[in-house]
């Protein structure tokens, strides 16, 4: 065929161009979606051990994204030797199976934080965002001090988990649901994940874990330092063998 | 040739040219401002100032999104609707569906900024707009593809002009890639907040698709459109060669597409993935320096005109920068090269490359075409565009010389041992190295901002001539009427 009949023809042009562009997409995305090895099971006696968030800890995850967090910060460890030592285990497909979106990253400015859950008291990370500077001079973060002045606004916390569940997030609303999700991550599990419990699960987390060290109120502070404290807490690795996840790669 | 030219502003909508060319250089303004300031909160941190709104976290994307769909979005709808016309010799399809592009990006702009600013935000690079935005831009795009398609079908001749096919392949690239990257799902119809449909290594990876795709067809291909009209034209030479032409065209589309995932590499997404993106990324290099050299070498011949015309001095630099790149980019796509520069500052030193080097300069060279031609006058001044030339490029080295120590560097002391094994760095001893680069690119960023500002004036100087020059006709004509009224 002469390429004059394409530049002749808009018709033509605008089907071949679509055609073209489509191949690249379908080829690299859709298989994501069918080979089951993508995302790696993670198993401990029969039991899911990567789950959703608590709605505290949704709470949290959406302020982190309401701040930029991820215009600095990537929450995707690789597999190298140095990032191991500095981070940990490196990050696996099924650690963030539940996040929509992703918050992987693209640039460091600030450490990776994968894995930041328990590393750090509370406490510091309560005084790390209020001024960071005071407790490394060095870096350049800003200061967050409003986190801790800001009362959490939860009311729609049903409405946020029940868009989620829409998109694949095993949040339970039935009896049904809740006992698929005991069989799947056990019942203390399964507790936090109802929607209809929602806003009880909330409080109920802030309190006993009083995240901002005052415990007369529920503040953005609160509900962050929840959400940092679980990054990559969820899977035991020493429960595993060396080279179980390598197979899924 | 006042004939001419008058004729010329009946023939063809130059009305909806100039309302994207004053836009274009409105955003321009104000995008690459926000970008000095938050590089300048990279190095003073204080300047965060402790105001929610102008964080580095929140208007990291306001830069972003005021300069890629503000100055680069309108710049293209100003050129493309331009090219069409003048190439298909016909006039824009539907004048009132034309004005409704233009309020509906200017709005989405706009909103986008301050939904940014007030927090609202999908938290996905390149594509943060909240999801009523994500509708009026949609509805914007297929309006534009239609009016598009219209106006090719009116041409009064054969052939479609070359530049015409990269302007459609990035219409329909972009239409694609933004819908299919933000099917979202909202809180409830009264709530900004949405969360995707994707989840973990899905969302990354159709998130690089459109964040890298967002690079080749909204900041490249339809650039080399933009290209494809405005040197031929301003070096009075025929495009280099009309095969290269053709095959570019159709590799260039093609290759693209699949690269999205070397954004992605080392990370949980599937090896076989990512090694695929890698390989197509090489592979790009051939198409992209096709568009290069078809590009410079259409100069040959009229190499003279590099020492006297500013604005060919222009678009020559682009394609150079456009050439280098394009051959970084390749080279940053290789898994070794990238597990050092990716999450550093190389990477944002490459996209400046690209960004400013290619994209921000082959518009100015542009626009500085298209405005004595919408206005029907000459430049106010050919100086400042000399100073706007030279206050640019040596921006731009600073800009990426700066990013390149700063990334080399960070990514080789993060990865250094001392003799027991151990790092021998912390990460944070990376971060106080950086100030001194920071610096430098912020320094390097407000030379080019000053470029643009110069380049303001100018435009605004050259339209108040040309309603000067305008007035002044109509008087002597209504005097010469009045002469020979009495008579």
């Amino acid at each position: 065929m002469k390429h004059e009949k394409i530049e002749t023809n808009s018709g033509l042009l605008i089907v071949l161009t679509l055609i073209v562009i489509s191949i690249g997409g379908l080829v690299e995305i859709v298989p994501l979606y069918l080979i089951d090895s993508t995302v790696e099971t993670v198993k401990v006696e029969g039991k899911d051990t990567i789950r959703p968030y608590t709605p505290l800890e949704l709470a949290g995850r959406d302020i982190y994204l309401r701040e930029g967090c991820y215009t600095c910060h990537s929450q995707m460890i690789r597999p190298f030797r140095d990032e191991a030592l500095r981070y940990g285990h490196y990050s696996l497909a099924a650690e963030s199976q539940y996040d929509h979106p992703f918050q992987w990253g693209s640039k460091r400015t600030g450490p990776d934080l994968a894995r930041v859950g328990g590393k750090y008291s509370n406490q510091w990370h309560v005084q790390h965002l209020i001024a960071p500077r005071s407790v490394v001079p060095e870096s350049i973060m800003p200061n967050y001090p409003w986190l801790m002045d800001t009362l959490l606004r939860y009311k729609d916390m049903p409405a946020r988990m029940r868009a989620l569940k829409k998109v694949g997030v095993p949040y339970s609303e039935t009896e049904e649901e809740y006992q698929a999700n005991v069989e799947r991550f056990g019942e203390e599990v399964a507790g936090w994940l109802d929607i209809r419990r929602a806003e009880q699960n909330l409080l109920k987390q802030a309190v006993a874990g009083n995240y901002d060290g005052d415990n007369s109120d529920v503040t953005e502070m609160d509900a962050l330092v929840a959400y940092l404290q679980v990054l990559g807490t969820m899977v035991d690795f020493s429960k595993f063998d060396e080279g179980y996840f390598a197979s899924f790669r | 040739m006042a004939v001419a030219t008058a004729g010329a502003a009946e023939q063809y909508n130059y009305d909806i040219v100039r309302k994207f060319t004053v836009m274009a250089v409105v955003w321009g303004v104000l995008g690459m401002l926000v970008g000095v300031y938050i590089a300048s909160e990279l190095a003073w941190p204080a300047l965060n100032l402790d105001i929610p709104y102008i964080t580095f976290g929140r208007l990291r994307p306001v830069h972003t999104t005021l300069v890629i769909f503000g100055f680069g979005g309108s710049a293209l709808f100003a050129t493309s609707y331009y090219v069409v016309q003048r190439t298909c010799q016909t006039r824009l399809y539907g004048d009132g569906l034309a004005e409704f592009t233009f309020w509906g990006w200017q709005i989405a702009i706009g909103a986008a900024a301050v939904s940014y600013m007030l927090g609202y935000t999908q938290a996905r690079e390149y594509a943060e707009m909240v999801w009523p935005i994500d509708i009026l831009i949609a509805v914007t795009w297929v309006i534009y593809f239609y009016i598009y398609v219209q106006t090719l079908r009116r041409r009064s001749q054969p052939h479609i002009y070359v530049a015409n096919w990269f302007f459609i392949a990035f219409i329909l690239a972009t239409a694609l890639l933004h819908i299919f990257n933000n099917m979202e799902v909202p809180v409830s119809l009264f709530s900004l907040k949405s969360y995707s449909l994707h989840a973990g290594v899905q969302d990354a990876m159709t998130q690089w698709w459109y964040g890298h795709n967002a690079v080749g067809f909204f900041l490249t291909a339809a650039f080399l459109g933009m290209m494809y009209y405005f040197v031929p034209k301003q070096a009075g030479r025929p495009v280099y060669s009309y095969r290269l032409s053709i095959i570019h065209f159709w590799a260039l589309i093609f290759l693209y597409m699949w690269v999205g995932a070397h954004h992605l590499h080392w990370t949980a997404l599937p090896d076989w993935t990512s090694t695929l993106a890698a390989t197509f990324s090489i592979l790009l290099l051939m198409p992209s320096w096709g568009g290069m050299i078809n590009g410079i070498m259409t100069l040959s011949g009229a190499w003279d005109k590099l020492r006297t015309d500013p604005v060919i001095r222009f678009l020559i630099v682009a394609l150079s920068f456009y050439g280098m790149s394009t051959f970084e980019g390749p080279l940053l796509s290789l898994k070794s090269v990238n597990a050092l520069s990716h999450y550093t500052d190389w990477t944002v030193g490459h996209v400046h490359m690209g960004a400013l080097g290619w994209v921000a300069m082959i518009s100015f060279g542009s626009l500085y075409h298209l405005v004595p031609r919408l206005w029907n006058t000459t430049l106010y001044s050919l100086r400042l565009v000399y100073l706007h030339f030279w206050l640019a490029t040596i921006g731009i080295v600073l800009y990426i010389s700066a990013m390149w120590g700063a990334g080399i560097i960070q990514g080789l002391m993060l990865r250094a041992f001392d003799e027991y094994g151990n790092l021998a760095y912390t990460f944070i001893e990376s971060v106080a190295f950086l100030h001194k680069p920071y610096v430098v690119r912020a320094a390097g960023g407000a030379l080019f901002v000053t470029g643009i500002i110069v380049m303001a004036y100018n435009i605004f100087m050259t339209v108040r001539k040309a309603r000067r020059e305008e007035a002044e006709l109509e008087a002597r004509l209504a005097a010469k009427m009045a002469r020979a009224a009495a008579s």
